[in-house]
């Protein structure tokens, strides 16, 4: 237990550089998608697409060849990636919860995208809309958090609730105008990743991913000991006003595929389960990001194969893999305990 | 020089005042002591001394600044009474816990070689450097303090302050402990300490403050010792703590 043995040192290094290739892949798909009638651009697309037809014909799926499952493919590693990385701060700051708030005021944001988008015709402005009401749900939760005299998270129920509530309105008022679906938001679907979601995904990740790399050894400090980071000067307040926005961002992008009620799940989920196993911080970073993928792949593969919806899917692998982790560490502190 | 001072400092919580008009100094070097009985405004003092919390009137100086604009983070050691008290299941090992003592000097930048030096050299001289891999959470509460005084010692801090550091530590760890302390306060680090345990303080404490939410003795341990401060701020019906060892 004191010590990680070298092989599954190696296993994780290989995993994560692995998952890293992926990732960057993805998003290089997803430019390519978003550039491909530009010259050399379009070469390269016809390419991949071969290259897709021809990973469908060897693997006997019809997924790959299509443009819009590259980005729903991709759009769901990129959140594998980026949902883990803010959710180990957000989980070991016992804020879980303020992931799920901001999927309900995201969704109050689709809903405000759909009217506006239904009015000026303008598709392209329903995931931003989500993003900029998201950010302001979530400067609005962390100013109730830190002003309201009751417990620390009334406040988050009450803003959880209430977005929702507005949203339902928004929606009523707007069907006449847009006949959305709406379904697709709530509990995610692959068809909902449109080209420019794909692509808002891909700037959040790198976004995302450069920040946290940028500000990991503040945020670590503050998530263990939020006093003594204080002491030290660090801008706590900031600090936080930043981890609440990355949240919301990738919470936005998260939405589309796994849908509002899940998007907590991925958040938390492969935390969790980093946590049961993982010896150090870096660790658990380290396996909440490779368990995240597991999820997302495994997750996808069951969806497509059984014809289910992929939210749930990723969810419910993300959740074995939790329950493994349990088993695995409960065994190996039998095996303390029994010397 | 003056590490810290305070100047008729007062702060309410609402209505309910915690600390009442006290003005002292701690000079470079000092060991002070901070007793009072239980919700005497001790913790509340030291957290306006490290400008955790703003007076509502008074003036407070850290190393000659004003402690609002006080910049220099590194220069101060914290432990806290939750960071110690609490068990926590964040998975975080002992080195990851001193290395944070280091973030202060990098700010966003990569910690060097001269960085993990320092971070060896704590662990060295609080003599953990045998548990450097181990959870933070799966140590005693004696180990974990020495931990945190590491994170203190790896950021070179010049003032060390310590909110009831040995609660839950069992005698044997405590006594090393404070003579550590003693060495560190020796090597010049000037030590600010929250006990309860009146007899620690006044045989390792070179000054004594005793407070209950006014100042009723600042100054030496000897004079303290002599002095009837102690009944005065507890009062006839406080419980004192006393144990001499």
């Amino acid at each position: 237990m004191s010590t990680r043995s070298p092989l599954r040192r190696r296993l994780e290094r290989v995993g994560i550089g692995l998952t890293a290739v992926l990732a960057v892949a993805m998003v290089g798909l997803l430019a390519i998608d978003a550039l491909r009638s530009y010259p050399v651009v379009d070469v390269i697309y016809e390419q991949a697409r071969i290259a897709g037809w021809w990973l469908d014909h060897y693997l006997g799926t019809n997924v790959f060849y299509h443009p819009f499952m590259w980005r729903s493919i991709a759009t769901g590693i990129l959140i594998g990636v980026v949902a883990p990385l803010v959710g180990t701060y957000l989980v070991h700051r016992e804020m879980a919860l303020i992931g799920e708030t901001l999927a309900h005021t995201a969704f109050a944001g689709v809903a405000v995208g759909l009217v506006v988008s239904s009015m000026t015709g303008w598709s392209g402005s329903l995931m931003l809309i989500a993003l900029v009401v998201g950010i302001l749900g979530a400067l609005g939760v962390q100013w109730l958090a830190e002003r309201t005299d009751t417990y620390g998270d009334v406040p988050i129920a009450i803003m959880l609730t209430g977005s929702f509530a507005v949203g339902t309105l928004i929606i009523s008022y707007g069907r006449g105008m847009t006949g959305f679906n709406v379904e697709g938001y709530l509990f995610g679907n692959i068809s909902v990743v449109t080209p420019s979601g794909a692509r808002l995904m891909a700037v959040i990740s790198v976004v995302v991913v450069l920040v946290t790399v940028a500000t990991y050894k503040q945020l670590l400090f503050i998530t263990f000991d939020e006093q003594a980071a204080r002491v030290a000067r660090l801008n706590v307040t900031w600090y936080n006003t930043l981890l609440i926005v990355m949240t919301a961002v990738v919470v936005v992008g998260a939405m589309q595929i796994l849908g509002v009620i899940l998007v907590a799940a991925m958040l938390v989920v492969p935390v969790a389960t980093a946590t049961q196993v993982a010896h150090s911080f870096r660790e658990t970073l380290t396996l909440s990001i490779l368990v995240g993928q597991i999820a997302v792949i495994g997750g996808f593969a069951f969806s497509i194969s059984q014809g289910l919806p992929t939210g749930g899917s990723i969810v419910v692998v993300a959740i074995a893999c939790y329950l493994l982790a349990i088993l695995a560490s409960s065994r190996s502190t039998a095996a303390i305990s029994t010397h | 020089m003056t590490v810290v001072d305070l100047e008729n400092v007062t702060f309410a919580y609402g209505e309910q005042p915690a600390v009442r008009d006290v003005s002292l100094t701690v000079a470079e070097g000092d060991f002070l002591g901070l007793i009072g009985p239980n919700g005497s405004g001790k913790t509340t003092l030291l957290h306006l001394m490290l400008g955790l919390r703003s007076p509502d009137s008074g003036s407070i100086e850290l190393f000659g600044e004003p402690v609002s604009s006080f910049e220099d983070g590194e220069r101060i050691g914290y432990v806290s009474q939750q960071a110690t008290s609490g068990g926590g299941s964040m998975p975080v090992t002992v080195r990851e816990v001193v290395t944070m003592g280091r973030f202060a000097h990098a700010g966003h930048g990569r910690l060097t070689d001269a960085d993990y030096a320092a971070v060896d050299d704590a662990l060295e001289t609080v003599g953990i450097v045998d548990l450097a891999d181990r959870q933070i959470n799966a140590l005693s509460g004696g180990q974990r303090q020495r931990a945190y005084i590491a994170r203190a010692l790896a950021s070179e801090a010049d003032l060390l302050a310590l909110d009831e550091p040995t609660v839950g530590v069992d005698a044997e760890s405590r006594d090393a402990f404070y003579q550590l302390l003693e060495s560190l306060n020796e090597d010049g680090i000037t030590i600010i300490l929250i006990e309860h345990d009146i007899g620690v303080v006044t045989d390792r404490a070179s000054r004594i403050a005793c407070i209950n939410t006014e100042l009723y003795h600042h100054g030496d341990t000897e004079s303290f010792v002599e002095s009837d401060a102690l009944t005065e701020a507890y009062g006839a019906s406080g419980q004192v703590v006393h144990h001499h060892h």
